[in-house]
């Protein structure tokens, strides 16, 4: 049997956007799940709201709401407005305050023109568009987004969060809990983030203070043609605090955590021995990716895989 | 700001009917938007129970033969919608995500299955009441008019028993998978047989009639039967077949309930809630 998670503990705060934030596979969505009592822990105590999720669930499932990634909840037959009407039916919605509603988020959303169109025939942002709908409709006291972003072009991206960023700022007794695996994503919408590995804890903090764990560090990204494999050498040299690596376009782009600028001209030296040749160098700020390769000492690509 | 905030914890019994309204109009809207259904789900089941009458009259089958076929065909419907578009629903809706958005929500399992049982209706009882007329009509079938009223309460009850059993088989789906469905693939054509669908359970015996009783449409069938058609053999008289339906009624649904309920658990437990297909 695998544990999916162990000795998590987290406390989030009503009115915080709290994003749980790791590799796939690391454990946040078996948390969700048993946030909103899908899912019963094996062992301790998870509270949502004051209400026990274990004891309390019915009277929890009042109170919460969730939408994933790429879901496909529903039926194909109905029109948008009348898939979220259906819904919004089982929290006891006054139908006239839920059409209402329904409309007036449809119109936020950008979505008032496919209203009365079938949920087949909708692009796969505009579907989540629809389910972020549904989540906000029911105004839960906790909204619960498991990767809401998932697969989506940049403008269906960007026009969930910002969406999600307006619906917190609307309401401060209003709480999100964001699972998320893209780094950026936890650092634009997050007042605080836990960062989830293999079922474990390993930080937690604001995206800024997690940074700042890495701001002592001097971080290279290290463009190189295609070669010889390069990351253990570069892992071995003293003073290089982690290295990762992905593949991007037919080159390979390493990140490199270095304790200071004196160790830039041992890793020329290696790469140079090693036959790599360099096709772009650069100095950045540290991102919350950083600070994840610094605390596991691989990527989350790597963790994936 | 959107709206009026709702934070309501609305009543239970509000959320029920609502529910049910609710998850019944998709299948309402199937029905008018994809009509391809007259042709698969009603012209397909009257050219099958047709087909049986033909049998019997190339039989030479005593004329109350072709009645037990025209009614059972029309009460085949009831059953196959239980075992498909009811309990089975769920297996669909667990694959596609939909039964994690019920579970989570404040609504009960109960009120999911009776919408579903409900937008139905319309397709199912057209589907029957199509093969009982055309039946009756193409092969002169008569029936005793003093039994229509009776008849129609042993119909609604038998209902009744029929959907409750279908709650109770729905929450198989929330626990098992593939194995659920062989269940219903299992108690279709089995049941279609030990109802006496086609023929009186008399001519099962005791032991396999009795058996067979446990399916509320065995007895209801029956009993409508011997309201109808004069000289039904008669496997239970009519009046304790009817009580036996109305028993059928609360036990199986107080069973559901509790099945539902235990199943859920189960599935929460062991996280057959987020598996999707299986």
């Amino acid at each position: 049997m695998t544990t999916a998670l162990e000795n998590v503990d987290l406390r989030v705060g009503q009115g915080e956007l709290f994003g749980v934030l790791g590799p796939n596979g690391a454990g946040k969505t078996t948390l969700i799940k048993i946030l909103v009592t899908l899912l019963l822990p094996t062992s301790g105590e998870a509270l949502v709201d004051g209400l026990d999720v274990v004891r309390d669930y019915k009277h929890l499932r009042s109170r919460i709401s969730m939408v994933s990634g790429g879901e496909q909840a529903g039926y194909g037959i109905l029109k948008v407005r009348e898939q979220l009407w259906m819904f919004s039916q089982f929290y006891g919605m006054n139908s006239k305050a839920a059409r209402r509603r329904i409309d007036e988020l449809l119109e936020r959303l950008g979505l008032a023109e496919a209203a009365n169109k079938q949920i087949t025939g909708l692009s796969s942002g505009m579907r989540q568009k629809m389910n972020l709908i549904r989540g906000l409709m029911t105004d839960p006291r906790v909204l619960f987004l498991d990767e809401p972003t998932v697969a989506l072009d940049v403008g269906a991206a960007r026009d969930v969060r910002s969406e999600v960023q307006r619906w917190m700022r609307e309401d401060p007794t209003r709480t999100v809990i964001l699972t998320t695996h893209y780094m950026q994503e936890a650092d634009e919408l997050c007042d605080r983030v836990a960062i989830v590995n293999r079922g474990r804890i390993v930080a937690e903090g604001a995206p800024r203070a997690l940074k700042e764990s890495v701001d002592e560090d001097v971080i290279v990204d290290l463009q190189l043609d295609p070669g010889t494999p390069l990351l253990d050498l570069l892992r071995a040299i003293e003073g290089v605090g982690a290295a990762s690596v992905r593949e991007e376009d037919g080159v390979d782009r390493f990140s490199l955590l270095l304790a200071d600028d004196a160790i830039l001209p041992r890793v020329m030296t290696t790469v140079e021995s090693a036959g790599r040749r360099v096709s772009g160098l650069v100095r950045r700020q540290p991102t919350l990716e950083d600070a994840f390769v610094k605390l596991v000492g691989r990527s989350m690509t790597e963790e994936e895989a | 700001m959107i709206g009026a905030a709702q934070r309501a914890e609305y009543p239970a019994l509000r959320i029920f009917f609502k529910t049910i309204a609710a998850r019944a109009y998709p299948r309402v809207m199937a029905a008018n938007r994809q009509k391809t259904w007259l042709f698969f789900d009603m012209a397909f089941p009257v050219v099958g129970a047709l087909a049986m009458v033909l049998v019997y009259e190339g039989l030479h089958a005593p004329r109350q033969y072709l009645g037990f076929v025209v009614m059972g065909g029309a009460m085949l419907a009831f059953w196959q919608n239980v075992l498909w578009s009811m309990a089975a629903q769920f297996s669909w809706d667990r694959g596609n995500g939909t039964l994690e958005l019920y579970v989570i929500s404040p609504t009960t399992f109960e009120g999911v299955l009776l919408g579903m049982a409900l937008g139905s209706m319309f397709t199912v009882t057209l589907r029957a009441a199509v093969i009982l007329v055309l039946g009756s009509l193409l092969f002169g079938v008569t029936y005793t008019a003093g039994g229509t009223l009776p008849a129609i309460g042993v119909f609604l009850l038998t209902l009744s028993a029929l959907y409750c059993l279908g709650m109770l088989l729905a929450s198989l789906f929330l626990f098992y998978g593939r194995e659920a469905w062989h269940l219903s693939n299992a108690m279709q054509e089995p049941v279609n047989f030990l109802s006496g669908l086609y023929f009186p359970v008399h001519a099962l015996g005791a032991y396999v009639g009795g058996a067979a009783s446990l399916v509320p449409m065995t007895l209801g069938l029956d009993a409508m039967r011997q309201l109808l058609l004069p000289g039904t053999p008669v496997f239970i008289p009519a009046g304790i077949e009817t009580l036996l339906v109305a028993i059928q009624v609360p036990v199986f649904a107080v069973l559901a309930g509790v099945s539902l309920r235990y199943m859920e658990s189960r599935a929460r437990r062991d996280g057959k809630l987020v598996t999707r297909w299986e």
